[in-house]
C-alpha cells in the first residue's frame, strides 16, 4: 500500500495523542491549573492534528463532515463519530480541572474509555481488510491500543508504566511482522485464484492492460519497500523499543525523557511508514506484482 | 445506510467469455466514452500526451500465460470490471453511505455527491475494480451502465452495457442472474462459469466462463501435417556438410 505520509502522521500523532488523554483520564490524582492545561493541550493538538492530517489526504474535504453518518456499518465512520466524542468529553473534563480546579472522575473515565476506542477503530479500518492479509489480524488492533498506551505512558511521564509498555510493544510489532510475512501466502489468494485460471497450469501475467501507470498501482501496488526492509526494521525496533528503555533506566532528568519520547515516536513512525509501505494488496497480483 | 441489501429483486450483471474475448480493448474504449460523455464526472486522464500518461478507467483488460504441465501455454485475455458482488466490501467500509448496493437490480453504484473520496472502498475491493478520479476527487467504478440499460430514449438494442453492444467477439454478455432460464444463467450452467477470487467471500454476480481446452497441438490445423518438417536428417549437400563440420 502507498505509505502516504498524511496516514502515517495521522495514525502515529493521534494514536500518541488519544493514549496521553486516556492516561490522564484514568489518573486518580490528574494536574490541574496550568499544569492541566499544558498536558491536555498537548493531548488535544496531537489528536486533531493527526485527524487535520487524514483529512488531507481526502479527494473532497468539503464533505468531510458526511462521514459522521454510516456508524452502524462502517469503521471509518464509527473512528469519526468516536474521535470527536472522545474529544468533547475530554474537553469537558479538562475545562473542569483547568479552570474550575474540579475533578469529574466518572467523566474522566468515560473520555478514556472513548480516546482508548478511538484508537481501536482506527486499528479495525486496516483490520477489517481481508484485501490485505498483512493486515487482516487480530494482533492489528492489539498493537495499535499498546502503542497508543505506551506513547501516552511516555508522553504523560509514568517511567515505570511506560517500560513495562514498550517491551510489551516491541514483542508484539515482531511478533505481528513474523505473522505477516506468511500472511499473503496463507490466505490462499494466488493469480491462479484471482484469474480463476490457476486449475489450467502455471498463470503469468503476460501483459498488463496499460503502458502507464494508474490509480490502482499508485494506491496499493507499492513495491520500493522491500529492499531495505529488514534495515528499517531493525532500525524501527531500536528506536522505538531500545533506545527508550536505555534512557528510562538512566537517572530521571527531564532531557533523558525528552529523547526518550523523541526517539520512541520516531521509531514508531519508520514502523508506520513500513506498516503501509510492506502490506501487500491482492490487486497487486492481478499486475503481476506479488 | 451503507448495509447491503438482505437481497436484491434482481442480479443484473455480466458473463464475460475468457474463450473468445481476442483482447482488442473495445470495451475498455466504449466504456470510457458512455462513462466521459454520460452521467456523473467524466472519467479524467493526467497528461494524456505527455511522458507520463495515466487516466480512470472502469473496465480494463489484462493478458495472462497460462502454461500446463505439458502443452503449448495458452494467452488469455482478461477484461476486469466491477462484478457487483452481492457481498460487496466496498459497500459496508464507506463512512459517507455514497457506496450502495440497489435492491431492485443488485448493482453497486457510487453517489458521487455523497463521496469524500477517502479510498477505502478501493481498499476494500479486492478485484481493483474502483478508481479514485484524480481530476474529481471522487470514487468511479461501473454502474452497468445504468444510463443506459433502462433509457427508454435508445433503441432497444442498444439498452445494454456500452461494453456489451461493442464487444465485436461477442465475448461479454448481459443478463439477469436472478432468473436461472436467462441467457447469462444457461451459459453459466453450460459452460463451468467461475468466480474470482472465491476465497475473499465477496460473492461476485459477474461471471468468467474459462477457455476451452485446446484440441491436441498436432491436431489443430488441417494444414498441420503440411507444416512438420520434411527431413529429420538433412540429405544431399546439406547431410554432407553437417557431417564434415561434425568430423572437425
Amino acid at each position: 500500500m502507498n505509505p502516504a505520509p498524511s496516514i502515517i502522521a495521522f495514525t502515529t500523532f493521534s494514536g500518541l495523542g488519544f493514549g496521553l488523554l486516556f492516561w490522564l483520564g484514568m489518573d486518580p490524582t490528574p494536574p490541574r491549573g496550568w499544569v492541566a492545561f499544558v498536558f491536555f493541550f498537548i493531548g488535544f493538538a496531537l489528536a486533531l492534528g493527526g485527524l487535520a492530517a487524514s483529512a488531507q489526504h481526502l479527494g473532497r474535504p468539503e464533505r468531510a463532515l458526511k462521514a459522521f453518518s454510516q456508524w452502524r456499518s462502517s469503521w471509518l465512520s464509527r473512528e469519526a463519530c468516536c474521535a470527536v466524542a472522545a474529544l468533547v468529553t475530554m474537553g469537558l473534563y479538562a475545562a473542569g480541572l483547568v479552570f474550575a480546579d474540579v475533578k469529574i472522575p466518572p467523566l474522566g473515565w468515560l473520555g478514556a474509555a472513548l480516546s482508548l476506542g478511538t484508537v481501536f477503530t482506527t486499528s479495525m479500518i486496516y483490520t477489517q481488510l481481508k484485501t490485505v492479509p498483512r493486515w487482516h489480524n487480530r494482533l492489528t488492533p492489539l498493537l495499535f491500543l499498546s502503542l497508543s498506551l505506551a506513547g501516552g505512558a511516555l508522553l504523560s511521564g509514568r517511567v515505570t508504566l511506560s517500560l513495562a509498555l514498550i517491551l510489551i510493544v516491541g514483542a508484539l510489532q515482531v511478533v505481528w511482522w513474523r505473522i505477516g510475512d506468511k500472511a499473503l501466502q496463507a490466505s490462499g489468494t494466488t493469480l491462479g485464484t484471482a484469474t480463476g485460471l490457476g486449475d489450467g497450469g502455471r498463470v503469468r501475467a503476460f501483459e498488463p492492460p496499460h503502458t502507464g501507470t494508474n490509480y490502482l498501482l499508485r494506491e496499493m501496488v507499492y513495491v520500493v519497500a522491500r529492499r531495505h526492509a529488514r534495515k528499517l526494521r531493525g532500525i524501527a525496533l531500536i528506536l522505538m523499543m531500545v533506545l527508550p528503555i536505555l534512557l528510562l533506566l538512566a537517572p530521571f532528568h527531564h532531557i533523558t525523557a525528552l529523547l526518550a519520547l523523541l526517539s520512541h515516536v520516531t521509531g514508531v513512525l519508520t514502523a508506520r511508514w513500513l506498516f503501509f509501505a510492506e502490506a501487500e494488496h491482492v490487486v497487486g497480483l492481478y499486475y503481476g506484482k506479488r | 445506510m451503507t448495509d447491503l441489501p438482505k437481497s436484491t429483486t434482481r442480479k443484473l450483471g455480466l458473463v464475460i467469455d475468457l474463450d473468445t474475448c481476442v483482447g482488442c480493448h473495445a470495451c475498455v474504449i466504449s466504456c470510457k466514452g458512455w462513462n466521459t460523455e454520460n452521467d456523473g464526472a467524466p472519467l479524467s486522464d493526467q497528461d494524456p500526451y505527455g511522458a507520463d500518461p495515466s487516466g480512470t478507467f472502469l473496465n480494463r483488460v489484462h493478458s495472462y500465460e497460462v502454461q500446463p504441465d505439458t502443452g503449448p501455454a495458452q494467452l488469455v485475455h482478461f477484461p476486469k470490471s466491477c462484478l457487483h458482488c452481492e457481498n460487496a466490501p466496498c459497500v459496508t467500509v464507506c463512512p459517507t453511505g455514497a457506496s450502495y448496493k440497489r435492491v431492485e437490480d443488485g448493482i453497486v453504484l457510487v453517489n458521487e455527491k455523497d463521496c469524500i473520496g477517502c479510498g477505502l472502498c478501493a481498499w476494500a475491493c479486492p478485484y481493483g475494480a474502483r478508481e479514485l478520479d484524480a481530476a474529481a476527487g471522487v470514487m468511479k467504478k461501473c454502474t452497468l451502465c445504468v444510463d443506459r440499460i433502462y433509457n427508454e430514449n435508445l433503441p432497444e438494442e442498444d439498452r445494454t452495457p456500452a461494453c456489451v453492444r461493442t464487444c465485436p467477439s461477442n465475448a461479454r454478455h448481459f443478463g439477469d442472474f436472478s432468473d436461472p432460464e436467462s441467457h447469462v444463467s444457461q451459459l453459466v450452467r453450460d459452460r463451468g462459469g467461475m468466480d474470482l477470487m472465491p476465497e475473499q467471500g465477496t460473492l461476485p454476480v459477474n461471471k468468467y466462463l474459462p477457455p476451452r481446452p485446446k484440441d491436441d497441438w498436432a491436431d489443430s490445423s488441417v494444414l498441420a501435417p503440411f507444416l512438420t518438417p520434411v527431413a529429420d536428417e538433412p540429405r544431399g549437400f546439406l547431410g554432407w556438410l553437417d557431417k564434415a563440420l561434425d568430423k572437425i
